[in-house]
């Protein structure tokens, strides 16, 4: 399968990156590392007139202790996350999910900044970072700004970025020793989850992420408001789909996600208070 | 687009169309059908090839985006006529039945080593989650990544 034809361009810096958009209008798009854009290129399914490659930009490559979060640049790739000693030591439950994204060949191209932009709710690392209250930087023609992940995802493939803006950070609260949990349901090893769930739990305080239960991924702020007022486990698990709208597939229906995730968050926060 | 990628230590200049993937630029403008084209949906690793020293699937990128990189293919691996160790591993495990899968496997398993030089058999399994074989073959390829890493 072959993409459509369409101009390349590379940029050198960001703010050329966000000049090249700017120029080129609402058919351009930036590529990353392409590992989710590509493949709807090349079903066709995208058929953007320019590409804008941002992959070479270095300096949107880091993972840094910033105080109380670490700050990861936009273009750091899923090997990086899930290998980075920061990480492993401060959240831990983003390394672990990094390293369960796709496999090592896709974890070698795909970054953590084209995964929340392209925000596929199937995908693991915006739901994982919506549960650990991550904020996102969004650089424009004008200046940075700052979204709450619990802002930024507004429907189906589409964000709070604007047309002329670019994801260059994103900030993640260290975990502080909170206890955590990833649950990922596939068929094969490699697949997106059918239903997946990213949580953490730390006093009275949790989050709880969930992973292709809707057209958006889905902050389960039912269960954490369970714990929070003193339910069970098991009880607050019961909630796991009040805010999500899960949708048929070939792998599941409704009523299976629905099932599957009450399993799973109870599994997790078993897990998480360990 | 003009690009320069340096494919198994020969430097290549070529005029290609943006959207030309890899696979289909080492494949169709080189030559070098070793790697091959299995689902073409970046899940089965058929294309597994090295950029940069790592595994990726080139089915899943760009002609371009490989612009001033290195690439290495499955006839990149051996020197001076001799197989490459994992090679080696892989006939002597008898590692393969139809062989479509093989270019890549190999090609994942030495990118594997390189940044585990020493993995447990689960640590292979999971290494290899990006490339299927329909052979069922998983068991010798197993034991010739282990026995690769032995030998190393």
């Amino acid at each position: 399968m072959i993409p459509a034809a369409f101009d390349y361009v590379r940029a050198g810096s960001a703010e050329e990156a966000i000049s090249l958009i700017g120029e080129h209008g609402e058919d351009a798009k930036f590529i990353a590392g392409g590992h989710s854009l590509l493949p709807l290129m090349k079903l066709r399914l995208a058929q953007p007139s320019v590409l804008v490659d941002i992959g070479r930009l270095s300096d949107l490559s880091y993972i840094r202790d910033a105080g109380d979060h670490i700050a990861i640049g936009a273009m750091t790739r899923h090997m990086d996350i899930e290998k980075s000693p920061v990480l492993a030591e401060h959240v831990p439950l983003l390394a672990h999910a990094a390293g369960h994204v796709g496999d090592p060949q896709v974890r070698h191209r795909g970054t953590i900044g084209g995964s929340i932009a392209h925000s596929d709710a199937a995908s693991d690392l915006p739901a994982t970072t919506l549960a650990l209250g991550a904020t996102y930087v969004a650089q424009g023609p004008n200046g940075t700004r700052e979204i709450a992940a619990a802002d930024f995802f507004q429907g189906f493939l589409t964000t709070a970025l604007a047309a002329d803006e670019m994801l260059t950070e994103i900030r993640v609260p260290k975990m502080n020793g909170a206890g955590w949990s990833f649950q990922k349901f596939n068929r094969r090893a490699q697949d997106w989850a059918i239903v997946g769930v990213a949580a953490w739990r730390r006093n009275g305080e949790s989050g709880v992420g969930l992973v292709n239960m809707g057209s958006v991924p889905i902050l389960a702020t039912s269960v954490s408001s369970a714990l929070a007022s003193g339910a069970s486990i098991a009880d607050a698990a019961e909630q796991a789909a009040a805010e999500a709208d899960p949708q048929n597939d070939l792998n599941a229906s409704p009523e299976y996600r629905v099932h599957l995730a009450k399993v799973l968050v109870r599994r997790a926060l078993e897990e998480a208070s360990k | 687009m003009q690009i320069r990628v340096t494919v198994n230590g020969t430097v290549h200049e070529s005029d290609v169309e943006p959207r030309t993937l890899l696979v289909h630029y080492v494949r169709e403008v080189l030559g070098l059908t070793g790697t091959n084209i299995g689902c073409d949906t970046s899940s089965c690793g058929a294309c597994s090839l090295h950029l940069d020293g790592e595994a990726v699937k080139s089915c899943t990128v760009l002609a371009v985006q490989a612009d001033g990189c290195e690439v290495t293919t499955i006839e990149g691996l051996a020197t001076d006529g001799e197989m490459h160790p994992m090679q080696q591993a892989f006939m002597q495990n008898h590692a393969l039945q139809c062989g479509y899968c093989t270019p890549g496997m190999v090609m994942a398993a030495t990118s594997l080593l390189k940044e585990n030089p020493n993995p447990t058999e689960a640590e292979v399994r999971i290494g290899l989650e990006g490339n299927l074989c329909r052979c069922t073959g998983y068991h010798n390829i197993v034991q010739a990544v282990l026995s690769a890493a032995g030998g190393q």
